[in-house]
Protein backbone atom coordinates (compact mmCIF):
# COMPACT_ATOMS: atom_id res chain seq x y z
CA UNK A 1 0.00 0.00 0.00
CA UNK A 2 1.24 3.62 -1.14
CA UNK A 3 1.75 6.16 0.77
CA UNK A 4 2.39 10.04 0.55
CA UNK A 5 2.67 13.15 2.56
CA UNK A 6 1.16 16.23 0.97
CA UNK A 7 1.20 20.04 2.40
CA UNK A 8 -2.17 22.02 1.89
CA UNK A 9 -2.74 25.06 1.39
CA UNK A 10 -6.86 25.64 2.21
CA UNK A 11 -8.54 28.56 1.59
CA UNK A 12 -10.45 29.22 4.97
CA UNK A 13 -13.46 32.00 5.06
CA UNK A 14 -16.08 31.91 8.24
CA UNK A 15 -18.74 33.20 6.25
CA UNK A 16 -19.44 35.67 3.35
CA UNK A 17 -18.36 38.45 4.80
CA UNK A 18 -14.98 36.94 6.58
CA UNK A 19 -12.10 38.39 4.49
CA UNK A 20 -10.78 34.39 4.17
CA UNK A 21 -7.18 33.49 4.20
CA UNK A 22 -4.85 30.13 3.36
CA UNK A 23 -4.38 28.21 6.18
CA UNK A 24 -1.52 24.77 6.17
CA UNK A 25 -2.50 21.53 7.36
CA UNK A 26 0.01 18.17 6.77
CA UNK A 27 -1.76 15.42 5.82
CA UNK A 28 0.66 12.48 6.26
CA UNK A 29 0.99 9.04 5.46
CA UNK A 30 -2.09 9.41 2.81
CA UNK A 31 -3.05 5.90 1.12
CA UNK A 32 -2.69 6.80 -2.60
CA UNK A 33 -5.77 4.97 -3.49
CA UNK A 34 -7.63 7.80 -1.46
CA UNK A 35 -9.76 9.96 -3.35
CA UNK A 36 -8.77 13.87 -3.13
CA UNK A 37 -12.33 14.19 -0.98
CA UNK A 38 -11.13 11.09 1.38
CA UNK A 39 -7.74 12.64 1.50
CA UNK A 40 -9.86 15.88 3.12
CA UNK A 41 -12.29 13.69 4.95
CA UNK A 42 -8.48 12.57 6.81
CA UNK A 43 -7.85 16.16 7.39
CA UNK A 44 -10.81 17.13 8.92
CA UNK A 45 -11.49 13.73 11.60
CA UNK A 46 -7.92 15.13 12.69
CA UNK A 47 -8.92 19.13 13.15
CA UNK A 48 -12.15 17.62 15.08
CA UNK A 49 -10.20 15.74 17.01
CA UNK A 50 -7.84 18.56 17.78
CA UNK A 51 -10.87 20.76 18.73
CA UNK A 52 -11.24 22.63 15.72
CA UNK A 53 -13.52 23.50 13.15
CA UNK A 54 -13.23 21.23 9.71
CA UNK A 55 -12.80 22.75 6.73
CA UNK A 56 -16.14 23.05 4.91
CA UNK A 57 -16.78 21.38 1.39
CA UNK A 58 -19.14 20.64 -1.08
CA UNK A 59 -19.96 16.63 -1.98
CA UNK A 60 -22.46 14.76 -2.29
CA UNK A 61 -22.37 11.16 -5.29
CA UNK A 62 -18.75 11.29 -4.88
CA UNK A 63 -19.03 8.97 -8.00
CA UNK A 64 -18.71 12.14 -10.76
CA UNK A 65 -22.52 12.66 -12.00
CA UNK A 66 -24.40 14.76 -9.20
CA UNK A 67 -22.34 18.55 -10.23
CA UNK A 68 -21.86 19.02 -5.70
CA UNK A 69 -18.45 18.90 -5.41
CA UNK A 70 -15.96 21.37 -7.00
CA UNK A 71 -12.40 22.61 -5.72
CA UNK A 72 -9.57 24.64 -7.66
CA UNK A 73 -6.83 22.37 -7.06
CA UNK A 74 -3.40 23.75 -7.88
CA UNK A 75 -4.76 26.20 -10.21
CA UNK A 76 -6.95 23.82 -11.93
CA UNK A 77 -10.71 23.32 -11.56
CA UNK A 78 -11.49 19.90 -10.36
CA UNK A 79 -7.56 19.47 -9.84
CA UNK A 80 -4.92 18.18 -12.30
CA UNK A 81 -7.11 15.13 -14.57
CA UNK A 82 -8.59 16.15 -17.49
CA UNK A 83 -12.66 14.70 -17.95
CA UNK A 84 -12.79 14.44 -13.92
CA UNK A 85 -14.86 15.71 -11.57
CA UNK A 86 -12.73 16.70 -8.30
CA UNK A 87 -14.09 13.57 -5.82
CA UNK A 88 -12.99 11.01 -8.87
CA UNK A 89 -8.86 12.34 -8.06
CA UNK A 90 -7.04 10.21 -6.22
CA UNK A 91 -3.90 11.24 -4.28
CA UNK A 92 -2.25 8.61 -6.95
CA UNK A 93 -2.30 12.24 -9.01
CA UNK A 94 0.04 13.50 -6.35
CA UNK A 95 3.64 13.33 -5.57
CA UNK A 96 5.13 12.79 -2.24
CA UNK A 97 5.87 15.77 -0.59
CA UNK A 98 3.94 18.05 -2.94
CA UNK A 99 1.89 21.01 -1.55
CA UNK A 100 -1.30 21.52 -3.00
CA UNK A 101 -3.55 24.49 -3.30
CA UNK A 102 -7.18 24.25 -2.40
CA UNK A 103 -9.42 27.30 -3.34
CA UNK A 104 -13.11 27.56 -3.66
CA UNK A 105 -14.75 28.30 -6.93
CA UNK A 106 -13.29 32.20 -8.01
CA UNK A 107 -16.25 34.58 -9.18
CA UNK A 108 -18.64 37.12 -8.11
CA UNK A 109 -21.98 35.50 -9.09
CA UNK A 110 -20.73 32.71 -6.68
CA UNK A 111 -20.32 34.33 -3.72
CA UNK A 112 -18.31 31.84 -0.58
CA UNK A 113 -20.47 30.49 1.65
CA UNK A 114 -17.87 29.08 3.85
CA UNK A 115 -14.79 28.01 3.53
CA UNK A 116 -14.37 25.95 -0.03
CA UNK A 117 -18.41 26.00 -0.59
CA UNK A 118 -19.84 28.47 -2.63
CA UNK A 119 -23.22 29.82 -3.58
CA UNK A 120 -24.34 27.87 -6.98
CA UNK A 121 -28.08 29.28 -6.67
CA UNK A 122 -26.98 31.54 -9.52
CA UNK A 123 -27.57 28.38 -12.11
CA UNK A 124 -30.52 27.62 -10.46
CA UNK A 125 -32.40 30.84 -11.40
CA UNK A 126 -30.86 30.68 -15.16
CA UNK A 127 -32.58 27.45 -15.30
CA UNK A 128 -35.67 29.22 -13.46
CA UNK A 129 -35.22 31.56 -15.87
CA UNK A 130 -36.35 29.33 -18.87
CA UNK A 131 -34.40 25.55 -19.14
CA UNK A 132 -37.51 23.77 -19.19
CA UNK A 133 -40.17 22.59 -21.23
CA UNK A 134 -43.76 22.41 -20.54
CA UNK A 135 -45.52 19.62 -20.78
CA UNK A 136 -49.69 18.34 -20.27
CA UNK A 137 -49.62 16.70 -17.53
CA UNK A 138 -51.47 12.71 -17.85
CA UNK A 139 -50.07 9.21 -18.36
CA UNK A 140 -46.44 9.33 -19.53
CA UNK A 141 -45.88 9.28 -23.30
CA UNK A 142 -44.12 6.31 -24.99
CA UNK A 143 -40.92 6.66 -25.32
CA UNK A 144 -40.84 6.73 -29.21
CA UNK A 145 -43.44 8.13 -30.18
CA UNK A 146 -42.04 11.13 -31.16
CA UNK A 147 -38.83 10.04 -33.68
CA UNK A 148 -35.52 11.70 -33.56
CA UNK A 149 -32.64 11.30 -35.60
CA UNK A 150 -29.65 9.42 -33.96
CA UNK A 151 -27.19 12.41 -34.53
CA UNK A 152 -29.44 15.07 -32.94
CA UNK A 153 -30.50 12.67 -30.23
CA UNK A 154 -26.61 12.40 -29.86
CA UNK A 155 -25.46 15.84 -29.79
CA UNK A 156 -28.51 16.68 -27.19
CA UNK A 157 -27.69 13.82 -25.17
CA UNK A 158 -24.05 15.32 -24.90
CA UNK A 159 -25.63 18.51 -23.98
CA UNK A 160 -27.54 17.34 -21.43
CA UNK A 161 -24.83 15.45 -19.62
CA UNK A 162 -23.99 18.68 -18.08
CA UNK A 163 -23.87 18.27 -14.72
CA UNK A 164 -23.83 22.12 -13.44
CA UNK A 165 -20.65 22.14 -11.34
CA UNK A 166 -19.48 25.64 -12.14
CA UNK A 167 -16.10 24.14 -12.86
CA UNK A 168 -16.70 26.35 -16.25
CA UNK A 169 -16.94 29.32 -14.44
CA UNK A 170 -14.09 28.85 -12.49
CA UNK A 171 -11.70 27.85 -15.15
CA UNK A 172 -12.62 30.99 -17.38
CA UNK A 173 -10.68 33.96 -16.99
CA UNK A 174 -13.97 35.87 -17.60
CA UNK A 175 -15.92 33.95 -14.60
CA UNK A 176 -18.35 33.58 -17.84
CA UNK A 177 -21.51 30.71 -17.39
CA UNK A 178 -21.81 30.78 -21.21
CA UNK A 179 -20.77 27.01 -21.71
CA UNK A 180 -23.25 25.97 -19.29
CA UNK A 181 -25.82 27.78 -20.37
CA UNK A 182 -25.06 26.88 -23.79
CA UNK A 183 -25.10 23.16 -22.46
CA UNK A 184 -28.37 23.44 -21.07
CA UNK A 185 -30.25 26.00 -24.19
CA UNK A 186 -28.56 23.44 -26.95
CA UNK A 187 -30.08 20.08 -25.04
CA UNK A 188 -33.78 21.43 -25.50
CA UNK A 189 -33.51 23.24 -28.48
CA UNK A 190 -32.74 20.57 -30.67
CA UNK A 191 -35.21 18.11 -29.60
CA UNK A 192 -39.27 18.40 -30.77
CA UNK A 193 -40.39 18.81 -26.91
CA UNK A 194 -37.99 22.08 -26.58
CA UNK A 195 -39.86 23.59 -30.02
CA UNK A 196 -42.28 25.15 -27.72
CA UNK A 197 -40.21 28.05 -25.62
CA UNK A 198 -37.25 27.78 -27.94
CA UNK A 199 -36.72 31.08 -28.25
CA UNK A 200 -38.48 32.53 -25.52
CA UNK A 201 -35.93 30.06 -23.38
CA UNK A 202 -32.64 31.32 -25.01
CA UNK A 203 -33.87 35.16 -24.56
CA UNK A 204 -34.23 34.23 -20.66
CA UNK A 205 -31.67 32.70 -19.57
CA UNK A 206 -29.06 34.95 -21.46
CA UNK A 207 -30.62 37.96 -19.64
CA UNK A 208 -30.54 36.00 -16.56
CA UNK A 209 -26.81 35.10 -16.80
CA UNK A 210 -25.98 38.72 -17.60
CA UNK A 211 -27.78 39.62 -14.38
CA UNK A 212 -26.21 37.16 -12.46
CA UNK A 213 -22.58 39.28 -13.21
CA UNK A 214 -20.84 36.47 -15.07
CA UNK A 215 -18.57 37.64 -17.44
CA UNK A 216 -18.46 37.74 -21.04
CA UNK A 217 -17.08 35.23 -23.18
CA UNK A 218 -13.90 35.58 -25.10
CA UNK A 219 -13.84 31.89 -27.01
CA UNK A 220 -10.56 30.79 -24.91
CA UNK A 221 -12.00 27.50 -24.53
CA UNK A 222 -10.75 26.82 -20.96
CA UNK A 223 -14.23 26.23 -19.83
CA UNK A 224 -14.22 22.87 -22.49
CA UNK A 225 -11.13 21.77 -21.69
CA UNK A 226 -11.84 21.95 -17.86
CA UNK A 227 -15.32 20.64 -18.01
CA UNK A 228 -15.29 17.57 -16.30
CA UNK A 229 -18.09 16.22 -19.01
CA UNK A 230 -16.02 17.76 -21.75
CA UNK A 231 -18.99 19.98 -22.79
CA UNK A 232 -17.88 21.18 -26.22
CA UNK A 233 -17.38 24.83 -27.33
CA UNK A 234 -19.63 24.22 -29.81
CA UNK A 235 -22.37 24.62 -27.97
CA UNK A 236 -21.47 28.09 -27.57
CA UNK A 237 -21.37 29.13 -30.89
CA UNK A 238 -25.16 27.42 -31.17
CA UNK A 239 -25.90 29.15 -28.12
CA UNK A 240 -25.25 32.39 -29.63
CA UNK A 241 -26.71 31.25 -33.13
CA UNK A 242 -29.92 30.81 -31.07
CA UNK A 243 -30.14 33.81 -29.22
CA UNK A 244 -29.08 36.11 -32.15
CA UNK A 245 -31.97 34.53 -34.05
CA UNK A 246 -33.97 35.38 -31.59
CA UNK A 247 -33.15 38.24 -31.03
CA UNK A 248 -32.75 39.86 -34.29
CA UNK A 249 -34.08 37.61 -37.27
CA UNK A 250 -38.21 38.54 -37.19
CA UNK A 251 -40.58 35.79 -36.96
CA UNK A 252 -44.15 35.96 -37.03
CA UNK A 253 -45.02 35.23 -33.41
CA UNK A 254 -43.08 35.63 -30.08
CA UNK A 255 -42.19 31.95 -28.81
CA UNK B 1 -37.79 41.33 -33.06
CA UNK B 2 -38.94 40.07 -29.50
CA UNK B 3 -41.06 41.72 -27.43
CA UNK B 4 -39.88 39.29 -24.38
CA UNK B 5 -36.24 40.39 -24.31
CA UNK B 6 -36.02 43.87 -22.15
CA UNK B 7 -32.44 44.53 -22.92
CA UNK B 8 -31.30 46.01 -25.85
CA UNK B 9 -29.72 43.11 -28.13
CA UNK B 10 -26.19 45.14 -28.32
CA UNK B 11 -26.09 45.71 -24.36
CA UNK B 12 -26.49 41.91 -23.91
CA UNK B 13 -22.98 39.63 -23.34
CA UNK B 14 -23.82 37.99 -26.46
CA UNK B 15 -24.76 41.17 -28.70
CA UNK B 16 -21.62 43.00 -26.99
CA UNK B 17 -19.63 40.19 -28.65
CA UNK B 18 -21.41 39.91 -32.15
CA UNK B 19 -20.15 43.90 -32.11
CA UNK B 20 -16.53 43.01 -31.81
CA UNK B 21 -17.21 39.88 -33.98
CA UNK B 22 -18.46 42.45 -36.81
CA UNK B 23 -16.12 45.41 -36.36
CA UNK B 24 -13.31 42.72 -36.16
CA UNK B 25 -14.47 41.20 -39.14
CA UNK B 26 -14.39 44.78 -41.10
CA UNK B 27 -10.96 45.61 -39.71
CA UNK B 28 -9.12 42.26 -41.08
CA UNK B 29 -10.55 43.08 -44.96
CA UNK B 30 -9.49 46.31 -44.39
CA UNK B 31 -5.91 44.54 -43.26
CA UNK B 32 -6.26 42.78 -46.50
CA UNK B 33 -6.91 45.80 -48.87
CA UNK B 34 -4.24 48.12 -46.60
CA UNK B 35 -1.48 45.54 -47.31
CA UNK B 36 -2.52 44.74 -50.96
CA UNK B 37 -1.53 48.73 -51.48
CA UNK B 38 1.37 48.95 -49.47
CA UNK B 39 3.02 46.32 -51.42
CA UNK B 40 3.37 48.52 -54.18
CA UNK B 41 6.48 50.12 -52.11
CA UNK B 42 7.80 46.75 -52.64
CA UNK B 43 8.14 46.97 -56.85
CA UNK B 44 11.91 49.07 -56.65
CA UNK B 45 10.00 51.84 -59.26
CA UNK B 46 11.42 54.70 -56.66
CA UNK B 47 7.63 54.89 -55.38
CA UNK B 48 5.77 55.77 -58.98
CA UNK B 49 3.18 53.44 -58.45
CA UNK B 50 2.84 53.95 -54.90
CA UNK B 51 2.54 57.67 -55.55
CA UNK B 52 -0.03 56.98 -57.68
CA UNK B 53 -2.14 55.10 -55.53
CA UNK B 54 -1.57 57.41 -52.34
CA UNK B 55 -3.08 60.02 -54.22
CA UNK B 56 -6.14 58.30 -55.27
CA UNK B 57 -6.25 57.75 -51.47
CA UNK B 58 -5.99 61.08 -50.99
CA UNK B 59 -8.40 62.71 -53.35
CA UNK B 60 -10.83 60.09 -54.09
CA UNK B 61 -14.37 60.79 -52.71
CA UNK B 62 -15.30 57.07 -52.01
CA UNK B 63 -11.97 56.86 -49.88
CA UNK B 64 -13.14 59.65 -47.66
CA UNK B 65 -16.54 58.09 -46.74
CA UNK B 66 -14.61 54.97 -46.12
CA UNK B 67 -12.37 56.36 -44.36
CA UNK B 68 -14.91 57.28 -42.09
CA UNK B 69 -16.63 54.17 -41.67
CA UNK B 70 -13.37 52.90 -40.79
CA UNK B 71 -12.93 54.94 -38.18
CA UNK B 72 -16.22 54.19 -36.94
CA UNK B 73 -15.34 50.37 -37.04
CA UNK B 74 -12.20 50.98 -35.12
CA UNK B 75 -13.63 53.38 -32.53
CA UNK B 76 -16.95 50.77 -31.47
CA UNK B 77 -13.77 47.92 -31.54
CA UNK B 78 -11.49 49.60 -29.14
CA UNK B 79 -14.27 51.04 -26.99
CA UNK B 80 -16.61 47.53 -26.96
CA UNK B 81 -13.42 45.51 -26.55
CA UNK B 82 -12.04 48.11 -23.61
CA UNK B 83 -15.45 47.69 -22.33
CA UNK B 84 -15.64 44.00 -22.16
CA UNK B 85 -12.56 43.90 -20.29
CA UNK B 86 -13.25 45.68 -17.66
CA UNK B 87 -16.47 43.74 -17.00
CA UNK B 88 -14.89 40.85 -17.39
CA UNK B 89 -12.13 41.90 -14.74
CA UNK B 90 -15.18 42.92 -12.54
CA UNK B 91 -16.57 39.07 -12.93
CA UNK B 92 -13.74 37.61 -10.32
CA UNK B 93 -13.34 40.23 -7.89
CA UNK B 94 -10.83 37.56 -5.95
CA UNK B 95 -8.04 36.18 -8.40
CA UNK B 96 -6.80 32.86 -7.65
CA UNK B 97 -3.35 32.14 -5.63
CA UNK B 98 -2.36 29.91 -7.90
CA UNK B 99 -3.93 29.35 -11.86
CA UNK B 100 -2.58 26.91 -14.42
CA UNK B 101 -3.98 29.24 -17.26
CA UNK B 102 -1.69 27.64 -19.79
CA UNK B 103 -2.70 24.39 -19.30
CA UNK B 104 -6.57 25.30 -20.54
CA UNK B 105 -6.36 28.01 -23.26
CA UNK B 106 -3.73 29.79 -25.69
CA UNK B 107 -1.87 32.50 -24.61
CA UNK B 108 -3.29 34.53 -27.58
CA UNK B 109 -6.78 34.08 -25.98
CA UNK B 110 -6.13 35.30 -22.80
CA UNK B 111 -3.80 37.92 -24.35
CA UNK B 112 -6.11 39.91 -26.33
CA UNK B 113 -6.63 43.23 -24.82
CA UNK B 114 -3.59 43.74 -24.72
CA UNK B 115 -2.38 43.06 -28.60
CA UNK B 116 -5.17 45.01 -28.83
CA UNK B 117 -4.05 48.01 -26.86
CA UNK B 118 -0.03 47.81 -27.98
CA UNK B 119 -1.87 47.87 -31.78
CA UNK B 120 -3.76 50.63 -30.72
CA UNK B 121 -0.70 52.37 -29.80
CA UNK B 122 0.83 51.42 -32.86
CA UNK B 123 -2.09 52.85 -34.92
CA UNK B 124 -1.98 56.17 -33.12
CA UNK B 125 1.78 56.44 -33.87
CA UNK B 126 1.26 55.29 -37.46
CA UNK B 127 -1.15 57.71 -38.20
CA UNK B 128 0.79 60.53 -36.97
CA UNK B 129 3.82 59.21 -39.59
CA UNK B 130 1.25 59.29 -42.38
CA UNK B 131 -1.76 60.41 -42.08
CA UNK B 132 -1.95 63.57 -40.10
CA UNK B 133 1.44 65.13 -40.84
CA UNK B 134 0.31 64.52 -44.77
CA UNK B 135 -3.43 65.70 -44.40
CA UNK B 136 -3.34 68.33 -41.85
CA UNK B 137 0.15 69.81 -41.44
CA UNK B 138 0.98 70.20 -45.18
CA UNK B 139 4.11 67.92 -45.22
CA UNK B 140 2.34 67.05 -48.56
CA UNK B 141 3.53 69.96 -50.51
CA UNK B 142 6.91 69.32 -49.12
CA UNK B 143 7.19 65.33 -49.84
CA UNK B 144 5.67 62.30 -51.63
CA UNK B 145 4.56 59.41 -49.65
CA UNK B 146 7.12 57.09 -51.00
CA UNK B 147 9.34 60.22 -49.89
CA UNK B 148 8.09 59.58 -46.33
CA UNK B 149 8.25 56.29 -46.19
CA UNK B 150 11.88 55.88 -47.12
CA UNK B 151 12.95 58.48 -44.67
CA UNK B 152 11.00 56.95 -41.67
CA UNK B 153 12.41 53.32 -41.98
CA UNK B 154 15.42 54.77 -42.93
CA UNK B 155 15.67 55.60 -38.75
CA UNK B 156 16.10 51.78 -37.13
CA UNK B 157 14.08 52.66 -33.99
CA UNK B 158 10.41 53.29 -36.47
CA UNK B 159 11.43 50.02 -38.28
CA UNK B 160 11.46 47.90 -34.80
CA UNK B 161 8.56 49.63 -33.57
CA UNK B 162 6.94 48.72 -36.63
CA UNK B 163 7.96 45.32 -36.75
CA UNK B 164 7.13 44.10 -33.14
CA UNK B 165 3.61 46.12 -33.86
CA UNK B 166 2.86 43.65 -36.58
CA UNK B 167 4.04 40.41 -33.92
CA UNK B 168 1.56 42.08 -31.48
CA UNK B 169 -1.20 42.66 -34.39
CA UNK B 170 -0.54 38.61 -35.66
CA UNK B 171 -1.43 37.37 -31.71
CA UNK B 172 -4.40 39.57 -32.17
CA UNK B 173 -5.68 38.08 -35.37
CA UNK B 174 -4.48 34.06 -34.60
CA UNK B 175 -7.28 34.45 -31.97
CA UNK B 176 -9.42 37.02 -33.54
CA UNK B 177 -10.25 35.23 -36.51
CA UNK B 178 -11.45 31.97 -35.32
CA UNK B 179 -12.88 33.98 -31.98
CA UNK B 180 -15.35 36.30 -34.69
CA UNK B 181 -16.64 33.55 -36.28
CA UNK B 182 -17.24 31.67 -33.14
CA UNK B 183 -19.05 35.03 -31.61
CA UNK B 184 -21.37 35.01 -34.49
CA UNK B 185 -22.24 31.69 -34.14
CA UNK B 186 -20.86 30.13 -37.64
CA UNK B 187 -18.18 27.76 -35.92
CA UNK B 188 -20.40 24.46 -35.37
CA UNK B 189 -18.50 21.41 -36.22
CA UNK B 190 -15.04 20.80 -34.55
CA UNK B 191 -13.85 19.74 -37.83
CA UNK B 192 -14.69 22.99 -39.35
CA UNK B 193 -13.34 24.39 -36.25
CA UNK B 194 -10.06 23.28 -36.71
CA UNK B 195 -9.88 24.37 -40.28
CA UNK B 196 -10.82 27.60 -39.21
CA UNK B 197 -8.39 28.14 -36.63
CA UNK B 198 -5.58 27.13 -39.48
CA UNK B 199 -6.97 29.43 -42.01
CA UNK B 200 -6.94 32.54 -38.76
CA UNK B 201 -3.10 31.50 -37.77
CA UNK B 202 -2.06 31.49 -41.89
CA UNK B 203 -3.55 34.75 -42.25
CA UNK B 204 -2.59 36.36 -38.88
CA UNK B 205 1.81 35.03 -40.03
CA UNK B 206 0.65 36.27 -43.98
CA UNK B 207 -0.06 39.32 -42.45
CA UNK B 208 2.36 39.93 -40.24
CA UNK B 209 5.27 38.99 -42.99
CA UNK B 210 3.82 41.26 -46.06
CA UNK B 211 3.76 44.41 -43.29
CA UNK B 212 7.06 43.65 -41.99
CA UNK B 213 8.70 43.33 -44.93
CA UNK B 214 7.82 46.83 -46.07
CA UNK B 215 10.04 48.41 -43.05
CA UNK B 216 12.79 45.71 -43.32
CA UNK B 217 12.91 46.30 -46.97
CA UNK B 218 13.83 49.79 -46.43
CA UNK B 219 16.15 49.41 -43.07
CA UNK B 220 18.46 46.90 -45.34
CA UNK B 221 18.36 48.61 -48.91
CA UNK B 222 18.31 52.26 -48.28
C1 LIG C 1 -6.60 46.17 -37.36
C2 LIG C 1 -6.81 46.05 -36.11
C3 LIG C 1 -7.68 45.00 -35.44
C4 LIG C 1 -8.27 43.88 -35.94
C5 LIG C 1 -8.22 43.34 -37.36
C6 LIG C 1 -8.97 43.25 -34.85
C7 LIG C 1 -9.69 42.07 -34.94
C8 LIG C 1 -10.32 41.46 -33.91
C9 LIG C 1 -11.13 40.28 -34.02
C10 LIG C 1 -11.45 39.55 -35.31
C11 LIG C 1 -11.55 39.95 -32.77
C12 LIG C 1 -12.41 38.77 -32.38
C13 LIG C 1 -13.82 39.20 -32.04
C14 LIG C 1 -14.55 38.16 -31.26
O1 LIG C 1 -13.99 37.55 -30.35
O2 LIG C 1 -15.72 37.93 -31.55
C15 LIG C 1 -11.01 40.92 -31.87
C16 LIG C 1 -11.19 40.89 -30.50
C17 LIG C 1 -10.74 41.87 -29.65
N1 LIG C 1 -10.13 43.06 -30.01
FE1 LIG C 1 -9.47 43.53 -31.85
N2 LIG C 1 -8.81 43.99 -33.71
C18 LIG C 1 -8.03 45.09 -34.04
C19 LIG C 1 -7.64 46.11 -33.20
C20 LIG C 1 -7.97 46.19 -31.86
C21 LIG C 1 -7.64 47.32 -31.03
C22 LIG C 1 -6.91 48.59 -31.46
C23 LIG C 1 -8.10 47.03 -29.80
C24 LIG C 1 -7.93 47.97 -28.64
C25 LIG C 1 -8.33 47.82 -27.45
C26 LIG C 1 -8.73 45.70 -29.84
C27 LIG C 1 -9.30 45.02 -28.79
C28 LIG C 1 -9.89 43.78 -28.86
C29 LIG C 1 -10.33 43.02 -27.72
C30 LIG C 1 -10.26 43.43 -26.26
C31 LIG C 1 -10.87 41.82 -28.21
C32 LIG C 1 -11.41 40.65 -27.41
C33 LIG C 1 -12.84 40.77 -27.04
C34 LIG C 1 -13.23 39.56 -26.22
O3 LIG C 1 -13.19 38.46 -26.73
O4 LIG C 1 -13.57 39.74 -25.05
N3 LIG C 1 -8.63 45.24 -31.13
N4 LIG C 1 -10.27 41.83 -32.57
S1 LIG D 1 -20.61 22.78 -18.67
FE1 LIG D 1 -19.20 21.31 -17.69
S2 LIG D 1 -18.03 22.59 -16.23
FE2 LIG D 1 -19.85 23.77 -16.79
S3 LIG D 1 -21.38 23.28 -15.24
FE3 LIG D 1 -21.73 21.83 -16.94
S4 LIG D 1 -20.51 20.02 -16.37
FE4 LIG D 1 -19.76 21.69 -15.06
S1 LIG E 1 -19.62 14.69 -5.40
FE1 LIG E 1 -21.08 14.32 -7.00
S2 LIG E 1 -19.89 14.87 -8.75
FE2 LIG E 1 -18.42 15.02 -7.18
Amino acid sequence: MATISVTLKVWRQKSRNDSGRFETYFAKDINTEMSFLEMLDVVNENLIREGKEPIAFEHDCREGICGSCGLYVNGRAHGPLKGTTICQVHMRSFKDGETIYVEPWRAKAFPIIKDLIVDRSAFDRIIQAGGFISVDTGSAVEANSIPIPKAIADLAFEAATCIGCGACVAACKNASAMLFVSAKVTHLALLPQGQAERYRRVIKMVEQMDAEGFGNCSNTGACEAECPKSISLTNIARLNREYLAARLVPRQYDN
Amino acid sequence: MSTIAKTAVFSTSIGKKLVMALTGIFLITFLIVHLSGNLLLLKGDNGEAFNAYARFMETSPLIRILELILAVGFLFHIVMGIRLALENRRARPIRYQVNKATENSTFYSRFMVWSGITVLFFLLLHLWNFFFQHRFLGLGAKETMYETVVRTFKEPIYSIVYIIAMVFLAFHLNHGFQSALQSSGLQINTNLGKRIKSIGMLFSIVICAGFTAIPLYFLIFT
